[in-house]
């Protein structure tokens, strides 16, 4: 049997397709391996359990700067997050990474203020963060589910899936997340960093996951800890007997844009309150 | 037999044989241990102290073999499904899914021990860009 | 056929060691950036897309547009087409790989890139975004190679290839519509919360697409012994008027909404890009440049007269296609992101590295078209004066 050369070409270019087809099953049989299911792998049985995490906040009960900065402190050192700043000493607001901080009423609620409101209660300090939403944006659009909802409410951040596309910074209503535009180890101290919890790398995206590795292992999350007695709030608001439940159901609260149906998860107490 | 083209074919050929003789001509004079993973680590011994023997989350063959799978599961059972235990099949113990607390703990001296392997395979795993390594302790440099 | 690309005179190679020069400039810096991270650019936590994703969205559209061609041709036997349709499709070719490109450059993780192929996500519209751009660069490569493989030879394309003609139609539509999906989408950002989004995306693809086609057109006349021929670019430039006619119209609906509403939400972004928000008016004068050569287009486009001259019809062209690539490829981005969720402005101004990145991907998808190009006119030249039937 005599080939010609395009024959002969269709043959060689129609077996390379097969063997690369062959190799590439092969390879996605490693792929998609099965993982590792129960009783091989169990939750830890210290571990918080909610339907579904709510937070209330009481700003009335921060007396002083310093009692808002011991939360956002708490946090950021909880989590090795990275403390950029410029020269002099004023913080760098490109690469700035914030899991939690403060805002003034005004900028916190945009809208709500009115022209007649007092410069004090516009400047109002209030804690933000990612607000977990029921309904939230981010997850809808993120390409890789490296942003997803726990069954336990948490809207939590895969860091190893993240491909850094920044398309949930763009669709978050709150502004909660942040990205690593260079490496956040050039701004951690390693003397002082938390060697219980890693760093994040550049090129990928942050924000609060609501302390789920404390939650696993029966801790509140370090925000709620360091807060004043009666800030911070945390608990299951499907469990009617919890804290943030009876709160939500009796007390006047609100939450950050809800007009945009993301249901937020995070109330801020109106009027302050006698919850101790 | 006229060999047309010639010169551009012999140019060809140098650029070909520069590109596939790279590997071995870039290591030429460089020495290649084998490597030598060491596991006589403080928190190891005081395991040995404990238990008896040494002992891993799995035998020494699986984690060589399967540690890099293992440790993938681990993250998606973590990360995504909110387990924290691992039930050992070698073993019947629980161990804290957790490189940089369950595995460095224990394998605390990265150069002796992990970067053996890696860099004799000249393989390097990015987890340590995120996860802290466990600082370098003075006593076991050698 | 792919010979073709290599046989070619000193001006020629000139143009390829030009654009190669250009796009190892944009390798360097990507480099660079790829160490240090996307902080290289001007990007921050508040505008975090800018313009690698302005000009990933500029571009689709560019690319889509190469279905004015083929619906007219294809679906409406108007054989003025014929010789240039290759054209479009080489055109959407160069303009794809430029998108994908672009969004490669801008991920933080560029190496994790097949996880969205080993974690298909049907609600996020990136997903399928990828899903679409890749079947649509597929399609025209198969499409272009196909037909211009017969034209070589003289002969019709095999009857099977229709069905693919037929399928970039709606293919074509449905990359712009998806990319308008990712802004249109987002309850977060109002200046890109309208149903419009994908209506003014196409129209201004529509516009602008084929606006470039036409100078390419002239360029090609110009360089080689290839004719376009007159009667198909007047064509194309009737289809560019009237798309630009959309385009402006559905971007004054836009300026209607905003600002007979009052909503800050929708209006406080067209102030910060036409007029300067809280003391910040750094894209003032890009936008109103925007709408100047905007004007300028429609004027010239408007009267047969100036546009039956070519060269007023390039001049129309040209200041048509840099209008829409400020417009969309830049303001429309910033827009989006200023103010910020807490109503404060955080001004975006590219970087040198960044623009330098962005030059390097033009130059390649440049050198791809110029390749392709190269090897559609040389087959038109050597088939000259042969009718093909299709």
């Amino acid at each position: 049997m005599s080939l010609d050369r395009r024959q002969f070409l269709k043959i060689a270019g129609i077996s390379s397709i097969l063997g690369f087809g062959a190799s590439v099953a092969s390879a996605t049989h490693t792929i998609w391996q099965k993982g590792l299911e129960p009783p091989q792998i169990e939750p830890n049985k210290d571990g918080l359990i909610a339907k579904r995490w709510a937070m209330v906040v009481d700003m009335s009960k921060f007396k002083t700067e310093e009692d808002i900065k011991m939360v956002t402190k708490a946090c950021h050192q909880t989590h090795n997050v990275p403390d950029f700043r410029n020269p002099d000493g004023t913080v760098d607001e490109k690469f700035e990474i914030k899991w939690i901080w403060q805002e003034p009423y005004e900028r916190t609620f945009p809208g709500e203020e009115n022209q007649f409101m007092s410069e004090q209660i516009k400047e109002m300090p209030f804690l933000v963060l990612c607000n977990h939403c029921d309904n939230p944006p981010c997850v809808r659009v993120c390409p890789t589910k490296a942003t997803f909802k726990l069954s336990n409410g948490v809207t939590m951040q895969d860091e190893h899936r993240c491909i850094g596309c920044r398309f949930c910074m763009a669709a978050c209503p709150y502004g909660s997340r942040s990205f690593n535009w260079t490496d956040p180890r050039k701004a951690i101290n390693a003397a002082t960093e938390n060697k219980a919890y890693p760093t994040r790398t550049k090129g990928v995206v942050e924000k609060c996951t609501f302390c789920t590795e404390r939650l696993q292992f029966g801790k509140m999350p370090a925000c709620v800890e360091a807060a004043p007695k009666g800030a911070m709030f945390f608990g299951d608001i499907e469990d009617p007997n919890s804290e943030v439940r009876k709160i939500v159901t009796t007390q006047l609260t609100m939450r950050r844009k809800p007009e945009l149906g993301t249901g937020p998860a995070v109330y801020y107490m109106i009027g302050g309150s006698d919850h101790a | 037999m006229k060999l047309y083209d010639g010169g551009k074919i012999l140019i060809g050929l140098v650029v070909f044989l520069a590109f596939v003789l790279f590997p071995f001509y870039n290591n030429i004079g460089k020495v290649n241990t084998k490597p030598d993973p060491k596991t006589d680590t403080p928190e190891i011994q005081e395991w040995v102290k404990i238990n008896g023997k040494k002992e891993c989350v799995e035998s020494k063959e699986f984690m060589q073999r399967e540690h890099m799978q293992l440790l993938n599961n681990w993250r998606d059972a973590v990360v995504r499904d909110m387990y924290r235990v691992y039930v050992s099949t070698s073993s019947g113990k629980q161990f804290n899914m957790s490189l940089q607390n369950g595995c460095l703990h224990c394998h605390s001296n990265k150069k002796q021990f992990c970067d053996q392997c890696h860099n004799y395979m000249a393989v390097k795993p990015y987890c340590f860009d995120c996860h802290i390594q466990p600082m370098e302790k003075e006593e076991n440099k050698s | 056929m792919l010979e073709k690309a290599f046989e070619g005179g000193k001006s020629y190679w000139a143009w390829l060691v030009f654009l190669g020069a250009l796009a190892l400039i944009g390798v360097y810096y990507y480099i660079q950036q790829f160490q240090f991270g996307l902080g290289l650019t001007g990007l921050n936590r508040d505008v975090s897309w800018g313009l690698y994703i302005g000009q990933f969205t500029f571009l689709v559209g560019v690319a889509a547009s190469a279905v004015m061609l083929v619906i007219p041709y294809y679906l409406h036997d108007f054989r003025k087409f014929g010789k240039i349709v290759i054209l479009g499709e080489f055109l959407a070719i160069s303009a794809v790989t430029m998108c994908i490109l672009f969004i490669f450059v801008d991920m933080g993780q560029p190496m994790r890139i097949m996880n969205v192929v080993l974690h298909p996500t049907l609600n996020s519209v990136m997903f399928w975004d990828s899903v679409v751009l890749s079947g649509y660069l597929a399609i025209n490569l198969l499409v272009g190679w196909v037909t211009l493989s017969a034209d070589r030879k003289g002969v019709p394309p095999p009857k099977w290839i229709k069905f693919f003609i037929y399928l970039s139609i709606p293919w074509a539509v449905s990359i712009h519509t998806v990319t308008a999906f990712l802004y249109a989408g987002l309850p977060a950002r109002h200046f890109w919360l309208s149903a419009v989004m994908a209506a003014r995306f196409l129209a201004s693809a529509f516009a602008g697409g084929p606006a470039l086609l036409i100078i390419l057109s002239l360029i090609v006349r110009k360089v080689s012994k290839f004719d376009p021929g007159k009667e198909p670019i007047q064509a194309v430039g009737k289809i560019v008027t009237y798309a630009m006619f959309a385009n402006v119209f559905l971007l004054g609906l836009e300026f209607f909404t905003a600002f007979y509403s009052g909503i800050p939400g929708h209006a406080l972004p067209f102030k910060y890009l036409y007029v300067g928000l809280d003391g910040h008016a750094e894209l003032v004068p890009l936008m109103w440049t925007s709408t100047i050569l905007a004007v300028l287009a429609l004027v010239l486009l408007v009267f047969p007269s100036i546009r039956k001259n070519e060269g007023l019809l390039a001049l129309a062209c040209g200041s048509l296609f840099i209008s829409l690539w400020i417009d969309k490829g830049f303001g429309l981005i910033i827009g989006g992101f200023v103010p910020n969720p807490f109503e404060e402005v955080h001004p975006y101004w590219p970087t040198m590295p960044e623009v330098l990145i962005t030059l390097g991907v033009w130059a390649i998808g440049f050198l791809v078209l110029s390749m392709l190009y190269k090897i559609a006119v040389s087959v038109r030249e050597r088939m000259a004066g042969i009718e093909i039937e299709h």
